[in-house]
């Protein structure tokens, strides 16, 4: 944990040339977003802002949209025959929703980490190296330092420096986990989604986490789906209260959980129904 | 108090457990017994094949079997170029089955998906595996030896490549969509193009697999008999032209162990114990393959 700290204090972000948006700016923003499961309508006219370099949390009863939502902003979802989105989604101003948008760029900018932790089935090294390959040419030695500073930002350096060749299956689930954080890390996204991060961890895991994704967001922009409120509460700046697709709240988190202006917001954080 | 109202009931309650009790006991026993009895029956049959083999085949076992050609009637010989034309023929049959075969896995796996094609493709894969080897044998025999009027080594490894397409096919398909769909959303994610994801990340994740169903595959062309009966036909002398006739173990057993000569009945059954060894080895190659796998994954 000691040496995630000391690595992160050094600003990734800045050193890779790329203009800083001032912390709090919008990120990535959701406009008229409608979004349809084979004819089903489950995102309704959805608008909320993503800020830069903030943690916001999706929050919900299951089945209210809040993973459809996520999985829209770097557009998983287009791998998958009869999902059609309408609406416009912004990356720093572009529709990323238009066809000509790259998405070999969206997903280079805009990484992802699902609610399984699913490691390649190949080494720990090869986990992390993997991707950057496809991006970049490095040697050797460029490849080392990218690798173990991915590992370092994702807390799982000291855990896994003597066994970098090692088959990535044979981590716990928590470290596995990690493991795909530090590999969205490693292409140097602008944006990292989590979609219910720690709902297949113990409480020490989710615990180690969550302490990372604070640390995190000192360089990212941070969406995080979650079913868990108390992790929503802890970890974010901003909270979306979505219900039956559609986004009931918006807010800064402590004033959404402390005075909701909604009565259905309330009573989901109160735990009334969900 | 309520000691001395429960006792009458608690009693017959008892005894009904007993009576149910004893009932499972028996059923289970029997159906115990019934089981074993089943899977001796099978074993029996097996061991008796494999001791029918082993005790007739070690007879010509010696190096003549794998130096010297099919003999003539009543001489002394051995089964090299059965062994070569069979080594041969399997071998080019599985490269270019197992290329094609996986090939169509991925496709129905990774892009037809649920698709009316894809569903439809399955069907038909599903019934080319059940297919009688002996009609796909008359099939090349007709479309290739008849057109060319030459019987082949070449056309027999066709053959047995349209054997070996379907099985390939089949597990190719089941062992990637067994791969969860996360790791293939997970790899996308990065922004890694889909070729890219089957051919760096889904394959390792199912090559085990993959690699059994095509060992299996190799294990059932290596005994048919049907195919090459009208395709590579046989020959006794050595050949290693593929557009030739090219012997095989299984025709030549086939020939010689109906024969009257001696000889060649002792030639037939030391090719049955080499095919039967070769069998079983590569059932257990697989079978370590699969555990090996299963192991370094948990």
């Amino acid at each position: 944990m000691t040496d995630a700290r000391l690595a992160i204090a050094t600003p990734i972000v800045g050193a890779t040339g790329r203009e800083v948006a001032p912390a709090g700016a919008t990120k990535m923003a959701a406009r008229n977003l409608n979004f349809f499961y084979n004819g089903f309508h489950a995102l309704k006219d959805v608008n909320f802002n993503i800020a830069e370099k903030r943690v916001t949390a999706l929050i919900g009863p299951s089945g209210c949209g809040k993973s459809t939502l996520l999985r829209i902003f770097n557009r998983i979802y287009s791998i998958y025959p009869k999902l059609e989105a309408k609406g416009e989604v912004l990356l720093d101003g572009e529709n990323i929703l238009d066809p000509k948008y790259p998405l070999n760029r969206l997903r280079s900018k805009v990484g992802m980490v699902f609610q399984k932790p699913v490691p390649f089935p190949m080494s720990i090294y090869d986990n992390i190296a993997y991707a950057i390959r496809h991006y970049e040419k490095l040697s050797r030695a460029e490849m080392d330092a990218r690798v173990e500073l991915a590992l370092t930002q994702g807390a799982l350096w000291g855990e896994v420096k003597d066994k970098l060749k090692q088959s990535a299956l044979g981590l716990s689930g928590g470290q596995q986990q990690r493991l795909c954080i530090a590999r969205a890390i490693a292409l140097r996204p602008e944006v990292i989604l989590l979609d219910e991060p720690t709902s297949a961890l113990d409480p020490i895991a989710t615990g180690k986490i969550e302490q990372l994704i604070s640390e995190l967001k000192d360089h990212y922009t941070i969406a995080i789906v979650t079913h868990n409120m108390q992790q929503a509460a802890r970890c974010s700046d901003f909270t979306a209260f979505m219900y039956l697709g559609e986004l009931v709240e918006f807010g800064a988190t402590e004033t959404l959980f402390t005075k909701p202006t909604k009565k259905q917001t309330e009573d989901y954080i109160t735990g009334r129904f969900g | 108090m309520n000691s001395a109202v429960i006792p009458a009931p608690d009693a017959g309650k008892a005894a009904v457990e007993r009576r149910l009790y004893f009932r499972r006991t028996v059923v289970n026993r029997l159906a115990l017994v019934l089981g074993c009895a089943a899977a001796l029956f099978g074993l029996v049959f097996l061991f008796w094949i494999l001791w029918t083999t082993l005790s007739y085949g070690l007879k010509g076992v010696n190096l003549d079997l794998f130096t010297k050609m099919t003999p003539a009637p009543m001489s002394a010989g051995g089964l090299l170029n059965a062994f070569f034309g069979s080594a041969v023929i399997c071998l080019i049959a599985i490269v270019i089955g197992s290329l094609l075969g996986v090939a169509a896995g991925t496709w129905l796996a990774e892009y037809a998906g649920n698709k009316r094609i894809g569903t439809v493709t399955r069907f038909i894969n599903d019934i080319l595996i059940s297919a009688p080897s002996i009609v796909i044998g008359l099939f090349v025999a007709i479309v290739i030896v008849m057109q060319f009027k030459q019987y082949s080594a070449l056309a027999g490894a066709i053959a047995l490549a349209l054997l070996v397409i379907p099985v390939v096919v089949r597990t190719t398909d089941e062992m990637l969509r067994l791969v969860p769909g996360q790791m293939r959303e997970a790899a996308l994610s990065l922004g890694v193009p889909q070729w890219k994801v089957t051919m760096q990340v889904l394959y390792r994740a199912a090559l085990p697999g993959i690699v059994t169903g095509i060992l299996l595959a190799l294990a059932r062309i290596t005994g048919e008999t049907a195919p090459l009966l009208f395709t590579a036909f046989g020959n006794q002398y050595w050949s290693t032209d593929l557009l030739k006739p090219m012997a095989s173990v299984p025709v030549v057993m086939y020939q010689f162990v109906g024969s009257p000569y001696e000889s060649w009945q002792t030639l037939a059954w030391a090719g049955a114990l080499v095919l039967t060894v070769f069998v079983l080895l590569l059932s257990l190659l697989a079978r370590a393959i699969l555990l090996r796998n299963k192991t370094s994954h948990d």
